[in-house]
């Protein structure tokens, strides 16, 4: 493996009750983060083909660990998104390399679609940051029900020559979701839109 | 006494590869299970609460279960605990201390008699306050190695009128455990101690 992995983590959120109102069968997303080396950090790297290569192999990692997580067939995931935060020595430009160029063909190969844009989020900041990774459902991006997004932190990452990264895989969307627009049922699933 | 309400359950696994100095063999899995649950006593003061305890008996067992799975799925595997509670706005400390006995309880159930006193700490505080929950061996408070923490927490939680419920195992000793002391591998086993 080309990423220099300190630490992984998962966490599994479960809702069974929201304002009082049973949630039958709870609603449940899982994140599945890694910390790693910044192979770029301290200087100004020119060409960031060695972190999309990373990006690449956490992409399968993250999603993997993500399902398993969530006890789920992988085809069963409904929902997708992705974040990074890199340590004080890095630049935003190496969360978007982890990120955008390679991490999300292995994310739809794990879960075996995903038409729709992942949805991600980044930043730069310190141990115990908190990031916040957008939610959206894998195969049609308009689907209201599924506009979510997950917390999370580790409280020592990122260090400043480290990357977080994180991949968020659901089996549901909001607890009670009540405010229209498209509903699952009606996925065309031709566009990654609708 | 009054029926245990869980809103979310939060299970959270960290494996540590190293911390900048020689991996360990085996990485350090450390894992957390969360509750967050109604505070029955919430608003107002009430004298006899110590009935509760045993109302939280079967959410501890689960919580331990949980987190031996989240492990690797046999107890044999786990030489660290530590447990602690957040207490919402609305209630008052006392209220965290009853998970003292349900959460002790349920640990040293699952992992077959485990000598060592649950090592634990609470505070009250707003959603998203984070706890540093102490982590000792299963067997001896001694052993050096093994003390140490995991931070948790839950953006949403506790509301005013609820309470995070933490159980917390790990696999082994700190990732570069080095300062002497009691070893593991010392470990009398009579009192719990040493």
């Amino acid at each position: 493996m080309k990423a220099r992995i300190r630490k992984l983590a998962t966490f599994v959120e479960e809702t069974r009750s929201e304002m009082g109102r049973a949630i039958e069968p709870p609603t449940r997303r899982a994140a599945a983060v890694a910390v790693i080396e910044n192979p770029c950090a301290g200087k100004y790297v020119e060409d960031l083909s060695e972190l999309m290569d990373i990006g690449e192999e956490l992409g399968e990692l993250l999603t993997e660990r993500a399902v398993a997580a969530l006890g789920i067939a992988p085809t069963t995931a409904e929902s997708y998104g992705k974040a990074a935060a890199v340590g004080e020595n890095g630049e935003i430009e190496h969360a978007a390399a982890i990120l955008h160029p390679k991490l999300g063909t292995p994310v739809r190969r794990v879960l075996g679609k995903g038409a729709a844009l992942i949805p991600s989020s980044k930043k730069r900041g310190g141990m115990g940051v908190a990031l916040d990774i957008p939610l959206g459902h894998k195969d049609a991006a308009f689907v209201r029900s599924h506009f979510d997004g997950m917390e999370v932190r580790i409280n020592d990452a990122p260090r400043a020559n480290e990357i977080m990264v994180a991949v968020a895989v659901t089996d549901s969307g909001r607890p009670l979701a009540r405010v229209g627009g498209l509903t699952k049922d009606k996925i065309k699933g031709e566009d990654g839109l609708r | 006494m009054p029926e245990v309400r869980v809103r979310k359950i939060l299970t959270t696994v960290e494996e540590v590869f190293h911390e900048g100095g020689p991996p360990p063999s085996t990485p350090l899995r450390r894992a957390a299970a969360l509750a967050v649950i109604h505070n029955p006593f919430a608003g107002r003061y009430v004298a006899d609460i110590a009935g509760f305890m045993d109302d939280l008996k079967p959410l501890g067992l689960d919580m331990a279960k949980a987190l031996i799975t989240a492990l690797g799925g046999t107890s044999r595997s786990i030489e660290g605990y530590g447990k602690g509670a957040i207490v919402g706005a609305a209630g008052e400390l006392e209220h965290g201390a009853l998970w003292h006995v349900p959460g002790g309880y349920a640990m040293r159930e699952v992992l077959g008699g485990a000598k060592a006193i649950v090592a634990s700490t609470k505070k009250v505080g707003g959603p998203g306050t984070r706890l540093d929950v102490p982590i000792t061996h299963i067997n001896a408070s001694y052993v050096r190695s093994h003390f140490d923490a995991m931070e948790v927490g839950i953006a949403d939680a506790p509301g005013a009128d609820e309470m995070v419920l933490a159980l917390v195992m790990t696999t082994g000793p700190r990732v570069h455990a080095r300062v002497g002391g009691l070893q593991a591998s010392e470990i009398k086993g009579e009192d719990g101690l040493r």
